[in-house]
């Protein structure tokens, strides 16, 4: 018997020891990205490092508040354009669909958060920077132009979770508002997707997490330029896109400058997450 | 005016297929786009030669070779400490602070953005560990991006499998380390390789993270210290220095055939798995 119970401990350590790979990998990268980046913010100072409006390293200048606003701007023109049809999409799955549609529509869907980031910017380039320059004007490559790939690439994210939250909820709501009379889409609008509301709003903030972390599709149809946009037509440079043009030949403050960047994201992001998290579990 | 609540309900109807009808649209003309153009491209010489002169001529072997070998190491780090920490979370242990907190790093580390892994790995494991740009470097930022996939999948995986199964294994005498490894292993083994799999799909479709870790050499990669590029990363420099058009569609039907053959066994384990759980 003792024997047995020293066999079991020796699995049970080390599957904790393997169970806090997690932790101890979030741990790391948090630490290290503070290392490099912190001893730029201090010395630029938060103040002048987040709304400074000028970027220019070889001058050791880093403000990076062009960069927010473009994030912002990009990432709100991809939850316009995609939140609506990603939510159109899943009430299709879960409602609409026949059961063999939706059995072929799903993987579909799956297919698409599967494509790599890099073709989707391509396509971008080929099909929608043209279309922006010839019947809009400006240059194409321009936050919009970031917009519409960014609503694309975030739609599996919102549909998937948000079809799952209106699943998951008790076939009962629907019997009785059916029982009411009321018809099958009042019975969505006005029940299912009220009841839904948690998980569905928890799709579209993480769907805004990817859109705000998204990096090679929008640095080939955003223009990058460090300037303030003054439209949606203008050329624009993200917090991301900030990171993947200039690691390659950084070197010195300007990659702490770089660290400092991905240290904004990152609170950005983990604001986002931690309110994703807090709104399915509210339930 | 009022609508009455049919019409009302044929409108949001109209509305929701057209919306479906439009994603499924997107999504077929961006693949057969690529693979139109690109399918062409892909010759015996493509597939089996070095690129040469920055990738203008000469075919993507190294570049194969290189996301291969970065995906392998990613997937044989990854794999065990995702399962583990899987069957850690559901039978080793009772719900509590430490679940909550396993549970919270991994949802954090699933919406890290790559970028934010590429630094992580070039300041860790490229400069730290001094691992310099290398396939080692890439496998193992790689292995921390698909780690959440893995440990969230696997959790599900062994989930589902039904109690009667740990029941009779314990009864029978089982210990829980032959239990998990004689009863649950076996059954929850579909959802888990539907796990790995998606972990591979993300990096063989993964650029940000691997650019900065891997770094971009032509080179044939000999070891696992060499510097590599893989296919996503010579995709992306070839369009957007306008290096060569022919050979970046073709690079891109590449990758889009690899995503679809990798999304489609992870389907079929899916559905294996459903069946095999009724």
């Amino acid at each position: 018997m003792k024997i047995k119970k020293f066999g079991e401990k020796i699995p049970q350590s080390l599957f904790f020891i393997i169970a806090l790979s997690a932790l101890s990998v979030l741990a790391l990268i948090t630490v290290f990205i503070l290392i490099e980046g912190v001893p730029l913010i201090s010395k630029v100072g938060v103040f002048k490092f987040l709304f400074g409006m000028k970027w220019a390293p070889s001058l050791g200048q880093y403000g990076i508040f062009p960069m927010i606003v473009g994030t912002v701007f990009v990432t709100t023109g991809a939850i316009i354009l995609g939140v609506p049809i990603a939510l159109c999409c899943s009430i299709f799955l879960a409602e609409f669909a026949p059961k063999k549609i939706s059995n072929l529509v799903r993987p579909a869907i799956q297919l698409l958060a599967g494509i790599p980031s890099v073709v989707y910017g391509f396509w971008g380039l080929i099909f929608i920077v043209p279309f922006i320059r010839n019947y809009m004007g400006g240059p194409g490559l321009s936050i919009l132009a970031g917009s519409i790939i960014l609503a694309i690439m975030i739609l599996p994210t919102i549909i998937s979770i948000s079809e799952v939250s209106i699943l998951a909820l008790p076939p009962l709501l629907k019997e009785g508002a059916f029982a009411l009379g009321a018809t099958h889409w009042q019975t969505i609008r006005g029940v299912l997707l009220p009841a839904a509301k948690s998980g569905i709003l928890a799709s579209i903030i993480l769907g805004i997490g990817r859109a705000v972390g998204e990096t090679m599709a929008v640095i080939m149809v955003l223009g990058n330029a460090v300037a303030l946009p003054k439209s949606i037509l203008d050329p624009a440079r993200t917090l991301t896109t900030n990171i993947g043009i200039e690691m390659g030949y950084a070197s010195g403050e300007h990659q702490q400058a770089l660290f400092a960047t991905g240290i904004v994201l990152l609170v950005i992001i983990m604001i986002l997450n931690a309110s994703a998290q807090y709104a399915i579990r509210r339930k | 005016m009022k609508l009455s609540p049919k019409i009302t309900q044929r409108i949001a109807k109209t509305v929701i297929w057209s919306a479906a009808l439009l994603v499924i649209l997107l999504l077929f003309s961006i693949i057969i786009y690529i693979l139109g153009k690109g399918i062409p491209n892909i010759t015996w010489q493509f597939l089996t030669q070095i690129p040469s002169d920055m990738g203008r001529s000469g075919g993507i072997l190294s570049t194969i070779v290189g996301t291969l070998s970065v995906t392998l190491v990613a997937t044989l780090v990854a794999t065990p400490l995702g399962v583990g920490t899987a069957f850690y979370l559901t039978e080793y242990t009772r719900e509590g602070i430490i679940t909550k907190i396993i549970r919270f790093s991994a949802e954090s580390l699933a919406g890290i953005p790559s970028i934010v892994y590429g630094l992580f790995g070039f300041i860790f494991f490229v400069i730290y560990l001094k691992l310099g740009w290398s396939i080692l470097s890439g496998g193992l930022t790689l292995a921390v991006m698909i780690l959440p996939t893995i440990i969230r999948t696997s959790e599900e995986a062994i989930r589902t499998v039904p109690a009667i199964y740990r029941e009779v294994s314990y009864s029978l005498g089982g210990t829980k380390w032959q239990t998990m490894l004689k009863a649950l292993i076996p059954t929850a083994l579909p959802g888990i390789s539907t796990g790995v799999i998606l972990g591979i799909g993300r990096c063989v479709a993964e650029t940000a993270a691997v650019i900065l870790t891997a770094g971009s050499a032509l080179r044939m990669p000999v070891s696992l210290f060499s510097p590599a590029r893989t296919m996503a990363v010579h995709f992306y420099i070839l369009a957007r220095e306008g290096i060569s058009m022919e050979r970046a569609f073709g690079t891109a039907a590449l990758l889009i055939i690899l995503i679809l053959i990798i999304n489609i066994g992870a389907n079929m384990l899916v559905n294996k798995f459903v069946a095999k759980g009724r």
